[in-house]
Protein backbone atom coordinates (compact mmCIF):
# COMPACT_ATOMS: atom_id res chain seq x y z
CA UNK A 1 0.00 0.00 0.00
CA UNK A 2 2.70 2.39 0.93
CA UNK A 3 4.33 1.71 -2.38
CA UNK A 4 1.34 3.02 -4.31
CA UNK A 5 0.91 6.22 -2.40
CA UNK A 6 4.57 7.03 -2.72
CA UNK A 7 4.50 6.65 -6.45
CA UNK A 8 1.42 8.86 -6.84
CA UNK A 9 2.84 11.70 -4.81
CA UNK A 10 6.02 11.61 -6.80
CA UNK A 11 4.43 12.58 -10.14
CA UNK A 12 3.13 16.08 -10.63
CA UNK A 13 -0.62 15.89 -11.32
CA UNK A 14 -1.44 18.00 -14.34
CA UNK A 15 -4.17 17.39 -16.87
CA UNK A 16 -3.01 17.54 -20.41
CA UNK A 17 -4.69 20.40 -22.23
CA UNK A 18 -3.42 19.31 -25.61
CA UNK A 19 -6.87 18.16 -26.74
CA UNK A 20 -8.62 21.31 -25.56
CA UNK A 21 -8.28 23.11 -28.89
CA UNK A 22 -9.81 20.12 -30.63
CA UNK A 23 -12.79 20.13 -28.32
CA UNK A 24 -13.29 23.83 -28.82
CA UNK A 25 -12.96 23.42 -32.58
CA UNK A 26 -15.70 20.81 -32.61
CA UNK A 27 -17.97 23.21 -30.75
CA UNK A 28 -16.94 25.96 -33.13
CA UNK A 29 -17.77 23.92 -36.21
CA UNK A 30 -21.11 23.00 -34.75
CA UNK A 31 -22.06 26.63 -34.27
CA UNK A 32 -20.65 27.61 -37.66
CA UNK A 33 -22.91 25.07 -39.31
CA UNK A 34 -26.12 25.97 -37.49
CA UNK A 35 -25.55 29.70 -37.69
CA UNK A 36 -27.70 31.83 -39.88
CA UNK A 37 -26.51 35.39 -40.00
CA UNK A 38 -29.29 37.67 -39.03
CA UNK A 39 -30.22 39.29 -42.29
CA UNK A 40 -32.79 41.79 -41.22
CA UNK A 41 -33.65 43.50 -38.01
CA UNK A 42 -37.25 42.84 -37.22
CA UNK A 43 -39.39 45.93 -36.97
CA UNK A 44 -42.59 44.02 -36.56
CA UNK A 45 -43.53 41.53 -33.90
CA UNK A 46 -43.57 38.08 -35.47
CA UNK A 47 -44.62 35.15 -33.39
CA UNK A 48 -45.43 32.34 -35.78
CA UNK A 49 -48.09 29.76 -34.95
CA UNK A 50 -47.46 26.18 -33.90
CA UNK A 51 -48.45 23.48 -36.37
CA UNK A 52 -47.66 19.82 -36.97
CA UNK A 53 -47.25 19.38 -40.73
CA UNK A 54 -43.96 21.10 -41.40
CA UNK A 55 -41.72 21.05 -44.40
CA UNK A 56 -38.19 22.30 -44.28
CA UNK A 57 -36.88 25.01 -46.55
CA UNK A 58 -33.96 23.64 -48.47
CA UNK A 59 -31.59 26.26 -49.83
CA UNK A 60 -31.32 29.50 -47.92
CA UNK A 61 -30.22 31.49 -50.95
CA UNK A 62 -33.44 30.61 -52.74
CA UNK A 63 -35.67 32.00 -50.03
CA UNK A 64 -36.94 35.52 -49.61
CA UNK A 65 -38.62 36.60 -46.46
CA UNK A 66 -41.73 38.68 -46.01
CA UNK A 67 -42.62 39.68 -42.48
CA UNK A 68 -46.11 40.66 -41.42
CA UNK A 69 -47.00 41.76 -37.94
CA UNK A 70 -47.67 44.71 -35.69
CA UNK A 71 -44.85 47.23 -35.39
CA UNK A 72 -42.80 46.75 -32.25
CA UNK A 73 -43.10 49.24 -29.43
CA UNK A 74 -40.30 51.47 -30.73
CA UNK A 75 -42.10 52.18 -33.99
CA UNK A 76 -45.63 52.34 -32.70
CA UNK A 77 -45.58 56.12 -32.27
CA UNK A 78 -44.71 56.52 -35.92
CA UNK A 79 -46.54 53.65 -37.57
CA UNK A 80 -49.37 52.79 -35.19
CA UNK A 81 -50.35 49.29 -34.21
CA UNK A 82 -52.01 48.14 -37.41
CA UNK A 83 -50.33 45.06 -38.93
CA UNK A 84 -47.75 45.99 -41.51
CA UNK A 85 -45.51 44.37 -44.02
CA UNK A 86 -41.74 44.41 -43.69
CA UNK A 87 -39.50 43.68 -46.65
CA UNK A 88 -35.78 43.43 -46.05
CA UNK A 89 -35.14 45.70 -43.11
CA UNK A 90 -37.76 48.36 -43.64
CA UNK A 91 -41.51 48.79 -43.62
CA UNK A 92 -43.05 48.49 -47.05
CA UNK A 93 -46.31 48.86 -48.87
CA UNK A 94 -47.91 45.99 -50.71
CA UNK A 95 -47.08 47.43 -54.12
CA UNK A 96 -43.36 47.19 -53.35
CA UNK A 97 -43.50 43.40 -53.34
CA UNK A 98 -42.88 42.86 -57.11
CA UNK A 99 -39.71 44.96 -57.01
CA UNK A 100 -38.53 43.19 -53.88
CA UNK A 101 -39.03 39.80 -55.51
CA UNK A 102 -37.28 40.92 -58.67
CA UNK A 103 -34.29 42.21 -56.72
CA UNK A 104 -33.93 38.80 -55.10
CA UNK A 105 -34.55 36.95 -58.35
CA UNK A 106 -31.67 38.56 -60.26
CA UNK A 107 -29.22 37.37 -57.62
CA UNK A 108 -30.21 33.74 -58.15
CA UNK A 109 -28.74 31.69 -61.01
CA UNK A 110 -31.22 31.27 -63.80
CA UNK A 111 -31.46 27.50 -63.50
CA UNK A 112 -32.52 27.75 -59.89
CA UNK A 113 -35.13 30.47 -60.31
CA UNK A 114 -38.15 28.18 -60.51
CA UNK A 115 -37.29 26.91 -57.05
CA UNK A 116 -37.42 30.32 -55.34
CA UNK A 117 -39.67 30.21 -52.31
CA UNK A 118 -41.25 33.09 -50.46
CA UNK A 119 -41.28 32.57 -46.75
CA UNK A 120 -44.20 34.35 -45.15
CA UNK A 121 -43.36 35.05 -41.55
CA UNK A 122 -46.66 36.14 -40.20
CA UNK A 123 -47.59 36.86 -36.62
CA UNK A 124 -50.30 34.54 -35.36
CA UNK A 125 -52.44 37.39 -34.13
CA UNK A 126 -52.91 39.38 -37.34
CA UNK A 127 -56.06 39.02 -39.38
CA UNK A 128 -56.16 37.43 -42.81
CA UNK A 129 -56.84 40.69 -44.67
CA UNK A 130 -53.24 41.79 -45.05
CA UNK A 131 -52.07 38.20 -45.57
CA UNK A 132 -54.61 37.80 -48.34
CA UNK A 133 -53.48 41.01 -50.03
CA UNK A 134 -49.89 39.84 -49.84
CA UNK A 135 -50.82 36.50 -51.36
CA UNK A 136 -52.64 38.26 -54.17
CA UNK A 137 -49.55 40.38 -54.87
CA UNK A 138 -47.37 37.27 -54.88
CA UNK A 139 -49.70 35.57 -57.32
CA UNK A 140 -49.70 38.62 -59.57
CA UNK A 141 -45.90 38.61 -59.57
CA UNK A 142 -45.83 34.93 -60.47
CA UNK A 143 -44.27 33.90 -57.18
CA UNK A 144 -46.40 30.87 -56.42
CA UNK A 145 -44.20 28.84 -54.13
CA UNK A 146 -44.96 30.04 -50.65
CA UNK A 147 -44.06 28.75 -47.24
CA UNK A 148 -46.06 29.81 -44.21
CA UNK A 149 -43.40 29.92 -41.55
CA UNK A 150 -44.39 28.05 -38.42
CA UNK A 151 -42.98 26.24 -35.45
CA UNK A 152 -43.27 22.60 -34.55
CA UNK A 153 -46.13 21.76 -32.27
CA UNK A 154 -45.65 18.80 -30.00
CA UNK A 155 -48.97 17.07 -30.05
CA UNK A 156 -49.35 14.85 -27.02
CA UNK A 157 -52.77 13.54 -27.95
CA UNK A 158 -52.00 12.24 -31.36
CA UNK A 159 -48.71 10.53 -30.71
CA UNK B 1 27.73 32.47 -38.63
CA UNK B 2 28.24 28.79 -38.25
CA UNK B 3 27.49 29.07 -34.61
CA UNK B 4 24.17 30.76 -35.22
CA UNK B 5 22.97 28.18 -37.71
CA UNK B 6 23.98 25.47 -35.36
CA UNK B 7 21.94 27.04 -32.64
CA UNK B 8 18.94 27.12 -34.94
CA UNK B 9 19.35 23.44 -35.66
CA UNK B 10 19.38 22.65 -32.03
CA UNK B 11 16.16 24.56 -31.37
CA UNK B 12 13.11 22.43 -31.32
CA UNK B 13 11.05 23.45 -34.35
CA UNK B 14 7.68 23.34 -32.72
CA UNK B 15 4.94 25.93 -32.80
CA UNK B 16 3.55 26.78 -29.45
CA UNK B 17 -0.06 25.66 -29.68
CA UNK B 18 -1.18 26.80 -26.28
CA UNK B 19 -2.85 29.88 -27.69
CA UNK B 20 -4.81 27.81 -30.19
CA UNK B 21 -7.51 27.21 -27.63
CA UNK B 22 -7.86 30.93 -27.04
CA UNK B 23 -8.19 31.65 -30.72
CA UNK B 24 -10.78 28.93 -31.11
CA UNK B 25 -12.61 30.31 -28.07
CA UNK B 26 -12.79 33.77 -29.61
CA UNK B 27 -14.26 32.36 -32.81
CA UNK B 28 -16.64 30.22 -30.81
CA UNK B 29 -17.90 33.17 -28.82
CA UNK B 30 -18.37 35.18 -32.00
CA UNK B 31 -20.56 32.47 -33.51
CA UNK B 32 -22.42 31.97 -30.25
CA UNK B 33 -23.38 35.62 -30.25
CA UNK B 34 -24.40 35.86 -33.89
CA UNK B 35 -26.31 32.57 -33.95
CA UNK B 36 -30.02 32.53 -34.36
CA UNK B 37 -31.14 28.96 -34.60
CA UNK B 38 -32.86 28.65 -37.92
CA UNK B 39 -36.60 28.17 -37.80
CA UNK B 40 -36.86 27.74 -41.52
CA UNK B 41 -39.79 25.43 -41.41
CA UNK B 42 -43.36 25.88 -42.33
CA UNK B 43 -46.28 24.80 -44.41
CA UNK B 44 -45.39 24.95 -48.08
CA UNK B 45 -48.23 25.75 -50.41
CA UNK B 46 -48.52 26.34 -54.11
CA UNK B 47 -50.64 29.37 -54.93
CA UNK B 48 -52.79 29.30 -58.04
CA UNK B 49 -51.58 31.55 -60.88
CA UNK B 50 -53.26 34.93 -61.12
CA UNK B 51 -55.63 35.52 -63.96
CA UNK B 52 -57.67 38.60 -64.66
CA UNK B 53 -60.50 36.65 -66.19
CA UNK B 54 -63.36 35.43 -64.14
CA UNK B 55 -62.88 31.81 -63.26
CA UNK B 56 -65.40 29.68 -65.09
CA UNK B 57 -67.95 28.03 -62.93
CA UNK B 58 -67.33 24.39 -62.42
CA UNK B 59 -70.23 22.13 -61.85
CA UNK B 60 -69.29 19.78 -59.06
CA UNK B 61 -71.37 17.26 -57.30
CA UNK B 62 -71.90 18.55 -53.83
CA UNK B 63 -70.98 15.16 -52.36
CA UNK B 64 -67.44 15.63 -53.67
CA UNK B 65 -66.92 19.06 -52.17
CA UNK B 66 -65.72 19.46 -48.62
CA UNK B 67 -66.34 23.08 -47.85
CA UNK B 68 -64.62 24.63 -44.88
CA UNK B 69 -65.52 28.12 -43.80
CA UNK B 70 -63.68 30.04 -41.14
CA UNK B 71 -65.42 33.20 -40.07
CA UNK B 72 -64.16 36.35 -38.42
CA UNK B 73 -64.95 34.90 -35.01
CA UNK B 74 -62.63 31.99 -35.84
CA UNK B 75 -65.50 29.53 -35.90
CA UNK B 76 -65.58 26.64 -38.30
CA UNK B 77 -68.40 25.66 -40.58
CA UNK B 78 -67.72 22.38 -42.33
CA UNK B 79 -70.31 21.27 -44.90
CA UNK B 80 -72.82 23.57 -43.24
CA UNK B 81 -72.21 22.07 -39.83
CA UNK B 82 -70.35 23.84 -37.06
CA UNK B 83 -67.30 21.85 -36.07
CA UNK B 84 -64.51 21.87 -33.56
CA UNK B 85 -61.04 22.10 -35.06
CA UNK B 86 -59.95 18.96 -33.22
CA UNK B 87 -62.46 16.89 -35.17
CA UNK B 88 -61.53 18.35 -38.53
CA UNK B 89 -58.70 16.01 -39.41
CA UNK B 90 -60.56 12.76 -38.80
CA UNK B 91 -63.68 14.10 -40.43
CA UNK B 92 -61.74 15.16 -43.53
CA UNK B 93 -60.06 11.77 -43.71
CA UNK B 94 -63.40 10.04 -43.58
CA UNK B 95 -64.74 12.33 -46.28
CA UNK B 96 -61.84 11.70 -48.65
CA UNK B 97 -61.66 7.93 -48.31
CA UNK B 98 -65.34 7.27 -47.65
CA UNK B 99 -64.61 3.81 -46.26
CA UNK B 100 -68.22 2.85 -45.67
CA UNK B 101 -69.41 4.07 -49.07
CA UNK B 102 -71.81 6.64 -47.75
CA UNK B 103 -73.74 8.51 -50.44
CA UNK B 104 -73.00 11.95 -48.98
CA UNK B 105 -69.21 11.63 -48.93
CA UNK B 106 -66.71 11.71 -51.80
CA UNK B 107 -67.21 9.21 -54.63
CA UNK B 108 -63.54 8.36 -54.58
CA UNK B 109 -60.39 10.09 -53.34
CA UNK B 110 -59.52 11.43 -56.79
CA UNK B 111 -62.80 13.27 -57.00
CA UNK B 112 -62.61 14.86 -53.57
CA UNK B 113 -62.12 18.60 -53.49
CA UNK B 114 -61.51 20.68 -50.40
CA UNK B 115 -62.74 24.20 -50.53
CA UNK B 116 -61.41 26.60 -47.94
CA UNK B 117 -62.84 30.02 -47.42
CA UNK B 118 -62.14 32.58 -44.76
CA UNK B 119 -63.06 36.13 -43.82
CA UNK B 120 -60.59 38.97 -43.97
CA UNK B 121 -61.08 39.21 -40.25
CA UNK B 122 -60.12 35.61 -39.59
CA UNK B 123 -57.19 35.20 -37.29
CA UNK B 124 -54.10 34.04 -39.14
CA UNK B 125 -53.32 31.49 -36.47
CA UNK B 126 -56.73 29.86 -36.85
CA UNK B 127 -56.41 29.88 -40.62
CA UNK B 128 -53.05 28.17 -40.48
CA UNK B 129 -54.26 25.62 -37.96
CA UNK B 130 -57.19 24.74 -40.20
CA UNK B 131 -54.87 24.51 -43.18
CA UNK B 132 -52.56 22.35 -41.09
CA UNK B 133 -55.36 19.95 -40.18
CA UNK B 134 -56.41 19.56 -43.81
CA UNK B 135 -52.84 19.01 -44.93
CA UNK B 136 -52.38 16.64 -42.01
CA UNK B 137 -55.39 14.61 -43.10
CA UNK B 138 -53.80 14.11 -46.48
CA UNK B 139 -50.40 13.38 -44.99
CA UNK B 140 -51.89 10.66 -42.81
CA UNK B 141 -53.71 9.13 -45.75
CA UNK B 142 -50.54 9.20 -47.83
CA UNK B 143 -48.68 7.55 -45.00
CA UNK B 144 -51.25 4.78 -44.72
CA UNK B 145 -51.26 4.17 -48.46
CA UNK B 146 -47.49 4.25 -48.63
CA UNK B 147 -47.25 1.79 -45.77
CA UNK B 148 -49.61 -0.57 -47.57
CA UNK B 149 -47.87 -0.33 -50.93
CA UNK B 150 -44.23 0.09 -50.03
CA UNK B 151 -44.04 -0.62 -46.34
CA UNK B 152 -42.70 2.76 -45.32
CA UNK B 153 -43.86 6.22 -44.42
CA UNK B 154 -44.51 8.84 -47.02
CA UNK B 155 -41.82 11.51 -47.12
CA UNK B 156 -40.20 13.92 -49.54
CA UNK B 157 -37.10 11.75 -49.66
CA UNK B 158 -38.90 8.99 -51.51
CA UNK B 159 -38.24 8.68 -55.26
CA UNK B 160 -40.35 10.89 -57.45
CA UNK B 161 -42.15 7.96 -59.09
CA UNK B 162 -43.23 6.61 -55.72
CA UNK B 163 -44.52 9.98 -54.59
CA UNK B 164 -46.30 10.41 -57.91
CA UNK B 165 -48.07 7.07 -57.61
CA UNK B 166 -49.26 8.00 -54.13
CA UNK B 167 -50.35 11.47 -55.17
CA UNK B 168 -52.21 10.10 -58.18
CA UNK B 169 -54.26 7.88 -56.00
CA UNK B 170 -55.09 10.53 -53.40
CA UNK B 171 -54.48 13.94 -54.96
CA UNK B 172 -54.55 16.97 -52.74
CA UNK B 173 -56.96 19.43 -54.29
CA UNK B 174 -57.42 22.41 -52.06
CA UNK B 175 -59.15 25.38 -53.54
CA UNK B 176 -59.15 28.66 -51.71
CA UNK B 177 -61.95 31.06 -52.41
CA UNK B 178 -61.53 34.81 -52.36
CA UNK B 179 -62.25 35.79 -48.77
CA UNK B 180 -65.27 37.77 -47.79
CA UNK B 181 -64.38 41.21 -46.49
CA UNK B 182 -65.87 40.81 -43.09
CA UNK B 183 -64.39 41.76 -39.78
CA UNK B 184 -61.39 43.48 -41.36
CA UNK B 185 -59.25 45.27 -38.86
CA UNK B 186 -59.40 49.03 -39.16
Amino acid sequence: MSKFSKKRSGTSPSISTASLPDIIFILLFFFMVVTVMRTAELKVRVFTPYVTELTKLEEKSLVNYLYIGRPIQKFQALYGTKPRLQLGDKFAELNEIPLFLEKHRVKVPESKRPRITSSLRVDGDVTMGIVQDTKTQLRKSGQLKVNYSAKKKVDSERF
Amino acid sequence: MAKASKARDLMKNEINASSMADIAFLLLIFFLVTTTVAEDKGITVKLPPWSEEEAEELKLKSRNVYSVLVNAQNQLLVRNQPMDINDLRDNAKEFIMNPSGRPDLAEKPTRAIISLKNDRGTNYRTYLEVYNELKGAYNELWNELCQRKYGKDYSDELPFAVRKSIQDEIPLVLSEAEPTSFGEEK
